[in-house]
């Protein structure tokens, strides 16, 4: 997602706060120092992100939700770092919703997981935390030797004395939190570290290995009961009238109750609660539904696409640059609505007990799960409790404004007046079909040469908002949603006559980020139109990038690397062909050199990927590694073969045998190479995902009688 | 009553046979590894051995299980399990970790019947395991790793 605030901005903020309230970090051994302290110390200043025990145990306090993207072990690794601790002794622990320590310090008030910025924003503030635990270490034991804290030295969790005597951190735990807190302690150069870049190993390696790891729907609670829910069939339609008379028959169903999102069935096992809801029958009012088809609403597109936009950035004279131009090459490309998909349906458990509710969920937007749970149970805030957990992707999907799955739980727990615990489970058909696409996008292109020059550039794009309407259309500046357009608007490309424009168009669809967001379709348009003005010109793709690209270095890096790497301009065989795309998202650069191989008869694969990037300073280059390959798989199965359409409102693939995520035998060989980089490290959760469709498809052009304008390509290719 | 042995140990059912097996063992047994993912052995998350083979087990209705013998994640042992889960940990497969449980009773099961598959035996054994984190390329070179490792110490 994106940014809600500018980030200098936010940073500025964030040193401000910073030295105010010295982070949240101390030292807190778990069972001892905590309540040896309590009632003498404000213990809301306690094990805000670190805590060593006596056990020698560190454990790091994650703000942010693990979806699979890897933060707790990158967020581990910085405190470990500047801890210099020893990488066996770390533990982590999700933490509980609490804007107040554990905002995003990108997004405000607001403690989420998105925008590829766990990383970026957790960077000062857990080094500082790491630092400064380290220090009051220090402090504890030069206290103990009576020698100089200057004279001590750190080293794989302990301090070594200058006559080589050591002492455990867990041995100096209790000590240690007795001592003040530095408020600006020293951080350490980047040549100094021993951790970060190296390859350490997932911390969730091995229960994830072995089914020990936990979600939410393993999640067993005292008299709990199983719920499913039946959205109505069309967004925007309502239950007009129910008979539950059959479903209260089935064994094992216990309730049926109604809310303003559905129809619930609670059961004692998820099974029964399932033949529950087949026996529900009930007729819904569609007088507010959506109801226009895919073909309905390209038409409306198309006719946006035809008048001239809100401009958002505009560089030279673009119209008497294309009025005077030799020619003209123009192109409009098509993007499907698209579905998340996690491999977890959404779910929620929920209980309201002792004027208490507790919630157990893969919560991405605590702060907003938790103010829209406690309205709606009536629960005071600080008596709402987020216990995280693993989530089983996302993709964006969990952050939607409106806490949409929390919500069926907690609207499913108060109609039941909260007399048992719901586990709420959507079925793989309720995920697909109840909402939260990729926006559909339009984008109609066209430039203009001389001179065998590329002189002007214009992108006009029609999109829905992610924001409008929302809790969060403050974002929007301006008259239009300018993410419709994120990654075209930023075309670094030196071009000195530009436009870009867009245009909303509204629908009842609910529409979400989807990993990389408006990145995920402009990239592709804006690089695969790229590759036809170079065609045109008969330039090389990657000379001519690297020629406009002069005055981006980090752009001019990755794609240098990538195309090095993969031995672009090598000769292929006949039936095989190589392209190229570089994009910047989310502070981060990608550059992806993509193979195809072209059967005679259409059929195609995809051979071979390089990857570079540069993401600043590489944490964990192998979590990095793992989510480039991901954004990879996930982009590509996206080109080739995914889409949700709409007949009459009403979505028409509900599982994947008509949705279809990438499998196994499609998944091309990924390299990935990481840019040496000292520069603040940025998110690689998204920024793997655009460069691959525009790199695939500038690949198969070789082959076709039109660049790939229409998405998902398919299994067969039209042959040029 | 349906009779089978789950993870080494007789089992009695005595509900609907038309419950699948994944419901049964989740909600009832407490066993939790095996997740749901689309209900329609579409997508693999479910994946358990029933004598050996790999099913998708919320396709398995109960009454298919009787006299069968049936091994959930929880339940694997052995020198190719312990292999597949090594080398799961060694090349860090996993990211979000939800279809792993799956994919790993599925590797398991394709290194039981072959122990040197290559790249084409892996897709076509594998195919039927989604893993919308595309973490596939790790899952082809673990599968790899923990027949080389299985190779040496044979």
């Amino acid at each position: 997602m994106n940014k809600p605030t500018d980030i200098s901005l936010s940073r500025r903020r964030f040193l401000k706060v910073t030295a105010i309230s010295g982070v949240g970090f101390a030292i807190g051994p778990v069972g001892f120092s905590l309540a040896a302290r309590q009632g003498q110390t404000d213990t809301s200043k306690l094990g805000h992100f670190v805590r060593v025990a006596k056990d020698n145990s560190i454990t790091v306090v994650i703000k942010h939700l693990d979806m699979g993207q890897g933060v707790t072990t990158g967020l581990t690794a910085i405190v470990a770092e500047e801890m210099n601790a020893d990488w066996a002794q770390m533990r982590w622990e999700f933490a509980p919703a609490d804007a107040e320590r554990y905002n995003n310090l990108f997004f405000g008030k607001l403690q989420g997981t998105g925008g590829s910025t766990s990383i970026a924003n957790s960077w000062t503030q857990l080094r500082q935390a790491g630092a400064a635990a380290k220090s009051m270490l220090v402090a504890a034991a030069a206290i103990a030797w009576e020698v100089n804290a200057g004279d001590l030295k750190t080293e794989k969790g302990r301090v070594v004395h200058p006559d080589g005597r050591t002492v455990s951190y867990g041995e100096l735990a209790e000590a240690a939190a007795g001592q003040p807190v530095p408020q600006e302690p020293a951080l350490k150069a980047p040549e100094e570290f021993t951790l970060i870049g190296t390859n350490l190993p997932r911390l969730d390696s091995q229960e994830k290995s072995n089914g020990q790891a936990l979600y939410t729907a393993d999640i067993r609670r005292p008299g709990m009961l199983h719920a499913v829910i039946m959205h109505p069939p069309g967004f925007g339609a309502k239950v007009a009238s129910l008979d539950d008379s059959a479903a209260l028959k089935v064994p094992g169903v216990k309730e049926v109750v109604t809310t303003p999102r559905g129809v619930a069935v609670l059961a004692t096992s998820h099974w029964d609660a399932l033949q529950g809801r087949k026996a529900v029958k009930a007729e819904w009012d569609y007088s507010k539904a959506e109801k226009r088809g895919s073909e309905q609403l390209w038409q409306e597109y198309r006719q946006l696409a035809g008048k001239p936009g809100h401009g958002v950035r505009t560089e030279g004279d673009p119209d008497s640059a294309m009025g005077r131009a030799a020619s003209k090459i123009s192109l409009e490309f098509e993007f499907p609505l698209l579905a998340h998909a996690a491999m977890e349906p959404m779910n929620c458990v929920v209980e309201l007990k002792n004027g208490e509710c507790h919630l157990w969920t893969g919560s991405q937007f605590p702060t907003v799960d938790k103010q829209v749970v406690a309205e709606i149970t009536g629960t005071p805030q600080e008596k709402v409790f987020i216990h995280t957990q693993f989530a089983g992707g996302s993709f964006g999907r969990r952050t939607t404004p409106v806490s949409d799955y929390v919500r069926d739980a907690a609207l499913i727990v108060k109609a039941i007046a909260g007399r048992a615990p719901v586990s709420l489970q959507w079925s793989r058909e309720d995920d697909m079909r109840a909402g939260y696409y990729r926006p559909m996008a339009l984008h109609r292109f066209e430039a203009g040469v001389d001179n065998n020059q590329l002189l002007v550039w214009q992108q006009r794009v029609v999109s829905q908002s992610i924001l409008r309407g929302t809790l969060f259309e403050a974002m929007i500046q301006g008259p239009v949603d300018t993410s419709i357009v994120e990654g075209g608007s930023t075309l670094p490309y030196a071009i000195n006559n530009l436009k870009v424009e867009a245009h909303e168009h509204s629908s009842g669809i609910p529409v979400l980020w989807w990993r990389s967001v408006g990145h995920s379709h402009n990239a592709f348009a804006t690089e695969v139109f790229f590759d036809e003005v170079a065609r045109t010109l008969g330039r090389d793709p990657v000379e001519m990038r690297l020629d406009l690209l002069k005055s981006h270095p980090r752009h001019t890096g990755v794609l240098k690397l990538a195309a090095d790497k993969a031995g672009w301009g090598q000769k292929l065989a006949d039936n095989q062909a190589q392209g190229v795309a570089v994009h910047e998202s989310f502070g981060s650069f990608v550059a992806q050199v993509a193979q195809v191989t072209v059967n005679q008869d259409g059929s195609y694969q995809v051979d071979k990927i390089v990857c570079a990037v540069d993401c600043g300073v590489a944490v964990t280059p192998d979590v990095i590694r793992a989510q480039m390959e991901g954004g990879i798989g996930m982009g590509l199965g996206a080109i080739l073969q995914e889409a949700i359409s709409l007949k009459e409102g009403r979505v028409e693939q509900s599982n994947f045998d008509a949705y279809m995520p990438l499998r196994i035998s499609k998944m091309p060989k990924i390299e990935v190479h990481i840019v040496p980089s000292s520069e603040a490290p940025s998110g690689v959760g998204e920024p793997g995902l655009p460069p691959v469709g525009p790199a695939v498809a500038n690949a198969l052009r070789r082959f076709l009688k039109q660049p790939v304008t229409r998405l998902p390509i398919g299994d067969k290719l039209d042959l040029a | 009553m349906i009779e089978f042995t789950l993870n080494g140990k007789a089992v009695k059912y005595e509900g609907d046979g038309k419950r699948p097996l994944l419901w049964y063992v989740r909600d009832e047994l407490n066993l939790t590894g095996s997740k749901y993912g689309c209900g329609i052995a579409q997508c693999g998350a479910c994946t358990m051995h029933l004598n050996g083979a790999p099913v998708r087990s919320c396709s398995v209705p109960m009454s298919a299980v009787a006299g069968g013998k049936v091994t959930t994640i929880e339940g694997l042992d052995g020198k190719t399990a312990e292999a597949v889960q090594q080398a799961w940990q060694s090349l860090d497969v996993v990211q979000c970790g939800y279809c792993q449980s799956g994919q790993v009773m599925s590797a398991v099961a394709l290194l039981a019947n072959n122990q040197a598959p290559n790249d084409a035996d892996i897709d076509q054994a594998m195919e039927g395991n989604l893993c919308r984190c595309a973490t596939y390329q790790r899952i082809r070179g673990a599968i790899h790793q923990a027949a080389d490792n299985l190779a040496r110490e044979a």
